[in-house]
């Protein structure tokens, strides 16, 4: 018999006959949290996420870049690792380098350039799929295109979420998007940029990931 | 990296340990500030009580449905998990468990490991086997870093480093990071614990991390953490090895957001802590970074034996928040140190008799005044107290043919059973209570003046000359 086995036989034989109902979480969620607005639950995801530490700007569509340009001047940033392909990572691409950022793109797997990954990429650029409004937390699924540690290694991580894709809560997003069905390789929620408190509960910014979070608010009015 | 190993050791000084931290004036100030810092910020998230209540129950009956479904959900687990392509491990004891994981290691011909925040991997001594096997296992979390580089445990299963002050950090980094002068600029001092391991999240071949939900139905191991250590540990090296306990299992995705909300708001006071990651497989082809392969361990080391019995059962239902030690008397006065266990504080009581035996842990059952502070706040509702109060009848309690518990008894003492047993006979019967009073109220001054750990503090207990019933006789006649 393996220890697998010998667990399970332990479990088997003191578990309930019959286990109790399943608890009715979409129940809760409905009496304690209500809905509301967009405009509403972005204010609210502003709210939090700034607590936070995190920079918001509101941008629109057509001005984002100039935005994203400012922020990493402001910065004394000359160069930002994008996702080739992407939306959001082709117009950084198109608009950037001809106002002197250089653009780097994650194009060969890590292990070809861990170094420089670690070492001379001082920001990225990467989308948000959505937000959550009672936790200003951002909701990010990397993928080939947009890998994982883009939004943990650089030490400025620059998010473009689009206002209109913010849930309440994360129970709401979760299950409008019913991600029982099937979840990425890795799925994230951001709520700020790293920080500890680790030592004599004072809180200090950039303990391993990101050292400042900006977010980039597409379609809210400012 | 440490001279000589330290191991748990409960039993053993745990009243020396206590005094020391009760004598020390400076440790009782830190745990003090401390502690009230999180039970203020713990009481800031939760201003209406009725939904802290609501919530609460939710909790409770979450992490009920799930444990009374446990050896289903832990199949299903495995399942789900392996059809991601992460690989499954049991372990019924801490030497399997290292045995697993040391095999993993060995079998890449690994000698770096970084690890993230794992109570798990304390519990099983990991840092210990992996050193002996030559394999550096570096702590990643900077509250774990530290108590590392300074050859300790953790004294708080959510902060680690609790009980250091930053000067003490400062002189510590000063003396053991080569090239660093000393600083106890808090941002200065994780500016160096970020420079260092960096390096290492890029050189280790290895990454440890705990589980603190491990998701039945979709495969999925969950990771709550501030720093970003986790994720680097879980992202960066080649193989991640992540270690939970059984217990940690829910079935359903949707039973995660509210058990989150309860854990960071019950622990530090975050609405949200700055990362949950939520892990379901290993690098897929055409993906350009994680991990190659993902292992899972799960562990028993004594979590079936509280399973096997429908009370101490409920000890299952943590969540490791750690609100039972910040609100806790007696963890703010002696420390996590004091204890001895992986897990200090009330849940420490009430989880390490099933981990070492009660017979190794049997004073701590009776290191509280049974205040009810733990229970109050227990976001998933867990009767620390009345599982304190059976766990000592169970340590004291006559050794029996079928214990519940390992080192059941252990406890005993002939002598004070024959003691309680006389007191109740006389309680129940009055003429002897009667009898027995008279005799206290004649020959009560030869009680001795010195009564132990009684009289350290306090006058000696003697009997009152005159009986309550004879003064309320004298008051009657008069």
């Amino acid at each position: 018999m393996s220890a697998r086995d010998r667990i399970l036989a332990r479990l088997n034989r003191s578990a309930p006959q019959q286990p109790p109902a399943l608890p009715d979480v979409g129940a809760w969620y409905a009496t304690h949290r209500s809905s509301e607005t967009p405009a509403d639950k972005a204010r609210r995801f502003r709210h939090f996420i700034e607590l936070a530490h995190a920079e918001v700007h509101a941008v629109s569509r057509n001005n984002w870049a100039d935005t994203l340009h400012q922020v990493l001047k402001a910065r004394g940033i000359d160069r930002l690792l994008v996702a080739e392909g992407t939306a959001h990572g082709d117009t950084a691409l198109d608009e950037l380098p001809p106002r002197g950022i250089e653009c780097s793109v994650y194009d060969m797997a890590i292990e070809a350039w861990k170094s420089e990954m670690f070492n001379a990429t001082p920001a990225s650029l990467t989308a948000a799929r959505a937000a959550i409004a009672e936790t200003g937390t951002l909701i990010l699924w990397p993928n080939e295109k947009e890998p994982r540690l883009m939004s943990l290694v650089p030490p400025v991580h620059i998010v473009l979420l689009d206002a209109s894709n913010i849930y309440n809560t994360f129970f709401e997003a979760m299950t409008a998007e019913a991600w029982n069905n099937g979840l990425p390789t890795n799925a994230l929620l951001v709520s700020g940029p790293s920080k500890t408190a680790d030592i004599q509960q004072t809180l200090a910014y950039g303990a391993h990931g990101p050292k400042e979070l900006i977010v980039l608010l597409l379609g809210e009015e400012a | 990296m440490s001279e000589h190993t330290l191991h748990f050791k409960p039993a053993e000084g745990f009243r020396a340990r206590s005094k020391a931290v009760v004598d020390n004036p400076f440790l009782r100030q830190s745990f003090r500030g401390a502690m009230d810092f999180l039970m203020s910020k713990r009481a800031a998230q939760f201003p209406d009580p009725e939904e802290l209540e609501s919530l609460r129950n939710l909790g409770e009956a979450i992490r009920q449905y799930n444990l009374a479904k446990l050896p289903d959900l832990l199949e299903r687990l495995e399942a789900n998990l392996t059809r991601n392509g992460i690989k499954v491990h049991w372990a019924e004891t801490p030497d399997e468990a290292n045995a697993i994981i040391l095999g993993i290691i060995q079998g890449h011909g690994a000698t770096r490991m970084v690890k993230g925040k794992s109570m798990v991997s304390e519990e099983i001594e990991l840092n210990h086997a992996a050193e002996a096997a030559g394999i550096e296992a570096l702590e990643s979390d900077m509250g774990e870093y530290i108590v590392q580089l300074a050859n300790e445990k953790p004294s708080h299963i959510i902060m680690p480093a609790i009980h250091k002050t930053k000067e003490e950090i400062a002189r510590l980094f000063h003396e053991k990071v080569p090239g660093v002068d000393y600083t106890d600029n808090v941002d200065a001092l994780i500016q160096i614990g970020r420079n260092v391991l960096r390096q290492k999240f890029q050189e280790a071949e290895i990454g440890l991390s705990g589980v603190n939900f491990a998701v039945a139905e979709t495969g999925t191991l969950c990771l709550v953490e501030n720093e970003g250590n986790g994720r680097m540990c879980t992202t960066a090296p080649a193989v991640h090895i992540a270690i939970t306990g059984i217990e940690k299992i829910v079935e359903k995705l949707e039973h995660v957001p509210p058990l989150l909300s309860l854990l960071t708001r019950s622990a530090t006071g975050q609405n949200i802590s700055t990362y949950f990651n939520m892990i379901s497989s290993p690098r897929k082809p055409g993906e350009k970074d994680g991990p190659e392969e993902v292992h899972l361990v799960l562990l028993d080391n004594g979590r079936s034996q509280a399973y096997a019995d429908e009370q101490l059962r409920k000890t299952l239902q943590c969540i490791r928040c750690g609100a039972c030690m910040n609100h806790c008397p007696v963890y703010t006065r002696i420390g996590g140190h004091a204890y001895g266990t992986t897990y200090p504080g009330p849940i420490g009581k009430i989880v390490s008799p099933h981990m070492l035996g009660l017979d190794a842990t049997a004073g701590l059952t009776t290191a509280s005044s049974l205040c009810g502070a733990c229970g109050e706040v227990c976001p998933v509702k867990i009767p620390i107290p009345d599982l304190l109060i059976r766990l000592r009848s169970e340590a004291f309690s006559a050794p029996h043919a079928k214990p519940a518990m390992r080192g059941q008894g252990a406890g005993h003492s002939p002598l004070i059973s024959a003691i309680w047993r006389g007191w109740a006979l006389v309680y129940r019967s009055p003429a002897l209570y009667r009898a027995v009073s008279w005799l206290g109220s004649r020959f009560g001054w030869l009680m001795p003046s010195r009564q132990g750990a009684w009289t350290t503090v306090r006058e000696p207990l003697r009997p009152a000359p005159k009986r309550l019933r004879d003064q309320l006789k004298e008051r009657n006649k008069a």
